[in-house]
């Protein structure tokens, strides 16, 4: 007689128990699920200097917006419900405000969590994306034309973009001079993708994840190899004797 | 016939000090907005920021417990700046209480408070019975997900975070929520937000519960039962132990960890039985 309340507490304790766990479960799958999906679309979105890799980004941003207080340039805004990125992340629109890459980077000290990387102190080290020639068909200087101002306004000038020169196949003797984006050098600042006079721009920023490719490890590339200088001298072949164009 | 909630206490103390709590909350409530709205509007910069990380005067940083804990569960270990600005936020509600946050600091409590003051001048009684320990499911879920998936998850869909940047950063669409939780409150589960929803709200509860600002049913013997503390109380379950168990030895002192130490039942009562009280206990 004495037991049988007892009993009744502990299953309606451990009742009690596996509904509050459930209950958990729903709710967490719900917004977990809601979590993934948002963080998805943050394929698109730029992220100011320093910015850590998406995930880690998104763990550790408070979305206090300290750093787009911090922009001299209203470069930075909090992405709304609406856009394309998670909720009150900081975000840029290249073509609308590029990052002027201030040289004291005032937004990346401005983040109290360290979801801008404070390490980050050269500003031509960001990597907030890179750009890429997105419409060779409408860039100006890839149909002939001399146009070159996204060469002319990189603040990385020479090293990030090059004007490559090759022939112009449709009018012999005319040259293509071909803006080319070196990811090494470009900091993804937009400052190209906001000067370029088409409509819509032939050259955007795309996140680091969606511009570069990747090739499989055990592909070796000489040239990365312990063994390159050998390799680059060459073998010590014969001369052969080719006739040459002859020259005046 | 029943008088107006409150009018007893206007009679006895008159409109001023019968409101004296509410005031205080309100300009407590528009001078955190205004602080970070000089800012952006004037270029004052006394804070910087919103209520999830924030600086004083480019010096004293402060952060938001609740933001931080989600991060740490994300696997995020943050900064000195925001360890030292969560030290200093949770010193202080040390003082205060953790639910002083909703009464006296959360931009969302001025529509609760709309939609409560609104059922009770229109008589509306429509509730749907939902458990209070919701809020506490929904707190766990946003500090399990990110454990499981590495991702802050609440802060994407958090509405006092999302009212809090659309008052400073001028967000469009984080309006929407606010009707929501308008409606929710006004037709549809009496404090249904914060009472029962808001894992913010939770949070700050159980931080709350080691605190030393206390409100405390000094007189409770005047207690003339108008029961007025109880319709304004947006935690009701909270008063009635210290306030009508005296029998049972129960202590005066609101103890519950829900009170959010808005002084409305100190306002509201004409006998005079509340008093804020600092006590360890
Ligand atoms: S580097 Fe300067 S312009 Fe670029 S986002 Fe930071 S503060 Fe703004
Ligand atoms: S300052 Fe840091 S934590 Fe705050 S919004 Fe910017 S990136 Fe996020
Ligand atoms: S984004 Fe454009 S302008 Fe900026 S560094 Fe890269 S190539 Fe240059
Ligand atoms: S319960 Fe939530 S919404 Fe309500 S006042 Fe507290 S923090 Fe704000």
């Amino acid at each position: 007689m004495a037991r049988k309340p007892v009993k009744k507490t502990r299953r309606q304790f451990m009742v009690n128990t596996a509904q509050a766990a459930c209950s958990v479960g729903v709710v967490s799958s719900l917004i977990g699920g809601y979590a993934a999906n948002s963080s998805a679309s943050d394929a698109q979105a730029l992220r100011p200097p320093g910015a850590l890799p998406t995930q880690d980004f998104l763990s550790a941003c408070s979305r206090c917006g300290l750093c787009v207080q911090a922009c001299p340039y209203d470069t930075l805004k909090l992405a709304s419900w609406l856009d394309n990125a998670p909720n009150g992340t900081p975000v840029f629109d290249a073509r609308k405000t590029p990052c002027e890459m201030c040289d004291d980077i005032p937004c990346v000290p401005a983040c109290p969590t360290g979801a801008l990387d404070p390490e980050l102190t050269n500003i031509d080290d960001a990597k907030m994306g890179i750009a890429v020639i997105v419409d060779r068909e409408s860039c100006l200087n890839l149909n002939g034309l001399r146009c070159d101002i996204c060469y002319r306004v990189c603040p990385l000038l020479g090293k990030a973009i090059t004007l490559e020169r090759r022939q112009n196949p449709r009018i012999d003797y005319h040259a293509i001079l071909e803006p080319v984006v070196h990811a090494d050098f470009c900091t993804g600042c937009g400052k190209c993708e906001h000067a370029c006079i088409t409509e819509e721009p032939a050259i955007k920023i795309l996140p680091v994840d969606l511009a570069k490719g990747k090739i499989q490890d055990h592909y070796q590339l000489y040239w990365q190899t312990d063994q390159a200088k050998e390799l680059e001298a060459g073998p010590d072949l014969p001369k052969l004797n080719i006739a040459k164009p002859e020259s005046k | 016939m029943k008088q107006a909630i409150g009018s007893a206490a206007q009679q006895e103390h008159g409109m001023w000090y019968a409101h004296r709590f509410l005031i205080l909350r309100r300009l407590s409530q528009s001078l955190i907005i205004l602080l970070f709205l000089l800012g952006p509007v004037f270029g004052i910069w006394i804070m910087r920021g919103n209520l999830a990380s924030s600086t004083v005067f480019d010096t004293v940083p402060l952060s938001d417990p609740y933001v931080f804990a989600q991060l740490l569960f994300a696997g995020h270990i943050p900064e000195a700046n925001a360890i030292i600005g969560v030290s200093i936020v949770l010193a202080f509600y040390f003082f205060v209480g953790g639910r002083a946050y909703c009464s006296w600091v959360c931009p969302i409590n001025m529509v609760t408070d709309l939609a409560a003051w609104l059922r009770r001048k229109l008589g509306i009684n429509a509730h749907t019975n939902i458990p209070k320990r919701l809020r506490l499911v929904i707190l766990a879920a946003t500090l399990l997900v990110p454990l499981v998936i590495s991702i802050v998850v609440w802060e994407l869909i958090n509405p006092v975070s999302m009212i809090n940047r659309a008052i400073v950063f001028g967000i469009g669409y984080g309006w929407l929520v606010l009707v929501a939780i308008f409606l929710l409150d006004f037709a549809v589960v009496r404090n249904g937000w914060c009472g029962h929803i808001c894992p913010m709200g939770a949070f700050y509860g159980l931080i709350g519960k080691v605190r030393l600002t206390k409100v405390t049913a000094v007189n409770r013997e005047q207690c003339n039962n108008c029961g007025d503390c109880y319709m304004v109380c947006p935690e009701p379950q909270v008063l009635k132990p210290p306030l009508k168990d005296a029998k049972e030895g129960v202590s005066p002192v609101i103890n519950d960890s829900d009170c959010t130490n808005c002084g409305r039942c100190i306002d509201v009562c004409a006998p005079d039985v509340f008093k804020i009280t600092i006590s360890s206990n």
